[in-house]
């Protein structure tokens, strides 16, 4: 059990972690999410008591770590896979820390064993891939069989298998009464492994809840409606027999329907009604990314901007898509990767306002129309280009 | 914690990379093959000398010459044992598994000293007899008074020039800053400064200057040196102490 109460640090003017307060139970595994530099990995060092809070405390098993007895045997933790001296064995890398808890030299070849490292046992870490050194740093987590284990983001340059062992040990280790603590930026990851998550942004607690809850709360089920392409009044006329009837109906990028607040039965019978034939009606569940997405929209540091190659490259010919503009969560784009939730009214659903030709003149036929609705690149494409302009000079 | 483990731990770690046998082996080498070279030469040059330098020579320290250059050696020994643990990252994991951070560092460093003693008193013992082999007639022998703790003593300077070096390194972390510190100081600054006059009353309290004395069996003539062999030790020992206590004390409150 990981307790933390009010903890916060700082580093001269900036705020790194701010009032967190947050249990961590054993017997699952727990999630730890947010955007890069949002504090996780300081609240970690904080945990394992590297970095000393500037107020607030945490503790394991009810001690602050630096008076736990015997800490390494009862609390292992991955901090930074890379964190290890290039020169040495992995091996001895093992043994060294084994030998600071009394731990016999056995284990060093077993938990190697347990990893898959026993055949570069003897290589200098100097060598290893990336994954590599995530398997070995899960390694010594695992050294002193410890009853609560921390790993910062522990599938970092795994491949695939590697990422389904990781799951899979996270489960087992959860699954035999243990507290496992992952840290992640990776909702989908999360969405696998973890059964209870604490979303953070900023430093701030921004959710701390189990994983079932948190889709139920964070996603609204929706269903997919589209009318013929080549129809666009049928649609208007939909769009206003669904409103009628009580639903929240939202314009898609691609010219479908989102519908919120109406059963698919009840969906077909308006549509009927209204003798509006449907190409398509299908339910969906927006994903735990979008859901995480959105949560995290407002606390991003770190935010990608549109590459504009000015000094590299000529001027495309006219007329050329030269607009190709990757989905930006941006702050005048709100709810751009998800559905407003249910509770709230939300805000139009991404499409451009005052878009040529009309609200739906400008949907191209183009994308496969039974896709999974992603946030993919091409749906931006043809924002018009003063809307391109504004994202270019943020 | 027990400590017999950390030390354990930390002789795994100090014998588990190359850069340990390489820095020792260069100061093991330098300080011998220069010694040996210096004296013959030395040796050599003797009848050249004015009447006061004959006073003053001295064999045992002459043949101790080359440890001015493998000393830097022995500082890049220490300072990698310290500042690698930061440059790697390692710290985070040697900490979160001793969290006793004294207990870690003191370990660290006593099983660092005491290697660097052994090496520093083989050093010393070899130097002295190769460089005393091609001194011919101006050898020294070990029995004369005062050469045996000048042997002994050099291989503490070794020592002491490595712990001072660990102390620095645990203050400044980087071994870049810390050898990039450590290295023109030791080879050029302490120099200069005991070497000038005006500079002279300071720098003969500088912990290399202060240490070279107990190296010394014939004392320069005009020496006016306020302390002895022994003396000069002490005060580089209240160096290496005070950089040490530096070290615990940024390490105590420091994050890592």
């Amino acid at each position: 059990m990981i307790e933390a109460v009010g903890l916060t640090k700082r580093y001269g003017a900036k705020t790194a972690v701010y009032n967190l307060s947050f249990q961590v139970r054993p017997g699952t595994v727990t999630g730890f999410l947010g955007p890069n530099g949002s504090g996780k990995s300081t609240t970690m060092r904080m945990i394992l008591g590297l970095d000393n809070p500037s107020a607030g405390h945490v503790t394991i098993a009810g001690h602050p770590y630096r008076k736990l007895p015997n800490a390494p045997r009862h609390v292992g933790a991955l901090l930074d896979a890379k964190a290890v001296h290039g020169g040495r064995h992995a091996r001895n890398h093992l043994l060294c820390l084994a030998q600071l808890s009394g731990i016999p030299a056995r284990r060093v070849d077993e938990v190697l064993g347990v990893v898959g490292l026993q055949d570069v046992a003897k290589k200098r870490s100097k060598g290893f891939s990336l994954g590599m050194g995530q398997r070995l740093g899960i390694a010594s987590a695992l050294l002193g069989d410890p009853q609560v284990l921390l790993f910062d983001e522990p599938v970092n340059g795994l491949d695939p298998e590697g990422i389904l062992w990781v799951r899979n040990l996270m489960k087992q280790l959860a699954a035999e009464g243990r507290t496992v603590f992952v840290s992640s930026h990776l909702m989908s990851e999360m969405a696998l492994t973890a059964e209870h998550l604490i979303v953070i942004g900023r430093g701030q607690l921004l959710a701390d809840m189990s994983v079932k809850d948190f889709i139920s709360a964070n996603s609204a089920d929706f269903a997919r409606v589209r009318t013929p392409d080549t129809d666009p009044q049928q649609r208007e006329k939909l769009t206003a027999a669904l409103t009628e009837a009580g639903g929240q109906v939202l314009p898609e990028q691609d010219g479908a329907l989102r519908v919120t607040g109406l059963p698919l039965p009840r969906i077909s019978d308006v549509a009927h009604g209204a003798s509006v034939r449907l190409w398509e009606l299908s339910p969906h569940q927006a994903s735990l990314e979008e859901a995480y997405m959105r949560m995290t929209q407002g606390a991003v540091d770190y935010r990608s901007t549109i590459d504009q190659r000015a000094g590299l490259q000529q001027q495309l010919p006219a007329g050329a898509p030269d607009q190709f503009a990757p989905p930006m969560p941006g702050q005048d784009q709100p709810g751009w990767y998800a559905p407003p939730p249910p509770q709230q009214g939300g805000q139009p659903f991404g499409m451009p306002q005052g878009a040529p030709g009309g609200p739906y003149g400008g949907a191209p036929a183009g994308p496969n129309p039974y896709a999974q609705q992603a946030p993919a690149a091409p749906a931006q494409a043809p924002a018009p280009t003063p809307h391109t302009d504004n994202e270019d000079s943020r | 914690m027990a400590a017999t483990q950390v030390l354990r731990s930390e002789w795994t770690k100090i014998r588990s990379v190359s850069s340990t046998v390489w820095t020792l082996g260069l100061a093991v080498v330098v300080s011998i093959g220069l010694g040996i070279l210096i004296s013959w030469l030395a040796s050599n040059d003797f009848d050249n000398l004015g009447a006061k330098d004959r006073m003053g020579f001295d064999a045992t320290a002459i043949s101790f010459a080359g440890m001015g250059l493998g000393q830097l050696a022995m500082i890049v020994f220490g300072v990698l044992v310290v500042a690698n643990e930061y440059s790697t990252g390692m710290i985070r994991t040697s900490l979160s598994a001793v969290p006793q951070r004294g207990t870690f560092l003191f370990c660290k460093i006593a099983v660092a000293t005491l290697l660097a003693l052994v090496v520093g008193l083989i050093t010393a013992f070899i130097a002295f007899f190769a460089g005393q082999s091609v001194m011919g007639e101006h050898k020294a022998s070990i029995g004369d008074a005062g050469v045996l703790r000048a042997v002994i003593g050099a291989g503490l300077y070794m020592t002491l020039i490595a712990v001072f070096s660990m102390g620095v390194a645990a203050m400044l972390r980087s071994p870049m800053l810390s050898l990039g510190i450590l290295m023109p100081f030791f080879f050029l600054i302490s120099n200069i400064l005991g070497n000038v006059s005006a500079t002279e009353k300071i720098g003969q309290f500088l912990p290399d200057q202060a240490g070279l004395k107990i190296m010394e069996v014939v004392s320069p003539v005009d020496d006016d040196t306020p302390y002895g062999p022994w003396g000069g030790f002490g005060i580089m020992a209240l160096w290496v102490v005070a950089a040490l206590i530096g070290g615990y004390v940024l390490l105590k409150k420091r994050d890592a």
